[in-house]
C-alpha cells in the first residue's frame, strides 16, 4: 500500500488534471489509469461566472482524493496563501507544494520551497514539495515536517524521462523510508518502469497523459508500467554482467563429435 | 469606491466582501477569497470590510498538474 501521511491507497500513480482534449477524455484518461489522487489547483474565476462549479463537480463524481497545488507560485507568501485559499475550497489538508524559480525550467526555487514546507506544515498541512533531486534540500525538507517527497526527474513538461538516475538513486538509498513521488519530466511509459525500478513509491503525471495521441489509451499504459516497475524492484531484479551466462543447463548436453 | 478584483479595476458600490461577490455576480459555490494577500473565509465574508485601493482575489477550482 502506498502510505501518504495517514492515507494508505493501492494504487501508484497520481494524476494531473490539465491540458486534455475535453473534460469526458479526462474523466476516461483518470478512471483508466485507476489513481485515486488527482491533481487540481485555483484560479482566478471571472466575474458572473461559474466555470470552476463545473470541472469540480466533475471531479468530485469520481471520488478520488485530491491533491491541489500551488502551481505558478513564485514565493513563500504567494504559496502560503495559496494553499490556505485551496484548504478553504476543497477540505483537505494536502498541498501540493510548487514554488517556481525560473521561468524557462520551471525548476524549482528549494529555498523558498523549504521555508514554504515549513510554515505549512506548522499550520497543519500534510506538504507534498515538488523539488529537485539535491540530496540536501531533501533533508531539509524532511527537516521542514514534510513525510513525503515528490523529486523531478526532468523539468516539467519536457518528457525527457530521468535525466540523473545516480541522484534518484542516492535519494531513495538515503531516505530508504521516506514516502518519494517522481514527479515532472516523465514522457513514456518506460520512464516510468525505470523510476519505480529503483525503489520510488509511486509517479505523478500530467501532459505525458494528457498530450498524448490517445490519452485513456496511455493513461492504462503507464498504470501497467507502475505496476510492472513497482513488482519488479520487490521481486529482485538480477544486476548486469559483462559477460554472457548460458541458460539452458550445460551439463547433458549432447557431444556430438 | 475602486477595487483591484482579480487584477482588474472595478467601480462599486459593496462594501462588504459578501456585497461585492453578489454586486459582481460572481454565483460560484465553490470560490475562494482573499483581501489583500490575507485569506477570508466564506463565514467572515459578512463581516469583511473593504476600503478603497483594496486587492481582492476570487478563486475556483481548476484543472493542474
Amino acid at each position: 500500500m502506498l502510505k501518504l501521511y495517514d492515507t494508505e491507497l493501492m494504487s501508484r500513480l497520481l494524476l494531473g488534471t490539465a491540458q486534455y482534449p475535453s473534460p469526458a477524455t479526462l474523466m476516461d484518461a483518470i478512471k483508466a489509469s485507476g489513481t485515486k489522487i488527482v491533481t487540481v489547483s485555483l484560479r482566478r474565476e471571472m466575474a458572473g461566472g461559474k466555470s470552476g462549479d463545473g470541472f469540480w463537480s466533475l471531479i468530485r463524481s469520481l471520488g478520488t482524493h485530491v491533491l491541489p497545488n500551488t502551481a505558478g507560485c513564485h514565493s513563500v507568501k504567494e504559496a502560503v496563501l495559496t494553499a490556505q485559499m485551496a484548504r478553504d475550497v476543497f477540505g483537505t489538508d494536502w498541498i501540493k507544494l510548487e514554488i517556481i524559480g525560473n521561468h524557462d525550467t520551471l525548476q524549482p526555487d528549494v529555498f523558498a520551497l523549504v521555508e514554504a514546507a515549513r510554515v505549512l506544515s506548522e499550520d497543519g498541512f500534510n506538504v507534498f514539495p515538488y523539488t529537485t533531486d539535491d540530496l540536501i534540500v531533501a533533508e531539509r525538507l524532511l527537516d521542514a515536517g514534510c513525510k513525503v517527497l515528490m523529486p523531478w526527474c526532468a523539468p516539467i513538461g519536457s518528457a525527457l524521462g530521468p535525466l540523473n538516475l545516480h541522484a534518484l538513486r542516492s535519494l531513495r538509498a538515503h531516505f530508504p523510508d521516506v514516502t518519494m513521488i517522481v514527479d515532472a519530466g516523465l514522457g513514456r511509459p518506460s520512464h516510468a518502469v525505470t523510476v519505480m525500478e529503483l525503489g520510488f513509491d509511486a509517479i505523478l503525471l500530467n501532459t505525458a497523459v494528457a498530450k498524448a495521441g490517445d490519452p485513456v489509451a496511455m493513461a492504462r499504459a503507464f498504470a501497467t508500467a507502475v505496476d510492472a516497475g513497482y513488482t519488479a524492484f520487490h521481486a529482485g531484479m538480477l544486476e548486469p554482467r559483462d559477460v554472457a551466462v548460458p541458460s539452458t543447463p550445460v551439463i547433458g548436453r549432447a557431444v556430438f563429435t | 469606491m475602486k477595487l483591484i478584483v482579480n487584477g482588474e479595476p472595478h467601480d462599486v458600490s459593496a462594501r462588504l466582501l459578501d456585497g461585492l461577490l453578489a454586486e459582481l455576480e460572481f454565483d460560484g459555490e465553490w470560490l475562494a477569497t482573499a483581501v489583500n494577500g490575507e485569506l477570508v473565509r466564506p463565514r467572515e465574508r459578512p463581516t469583511c470590510h473593504l476600503s478603497e485601493g483594496d486587492r481582492v482575489e476570487i478563486l475556483t477550482p481548476r484543472q493542474g498538474g
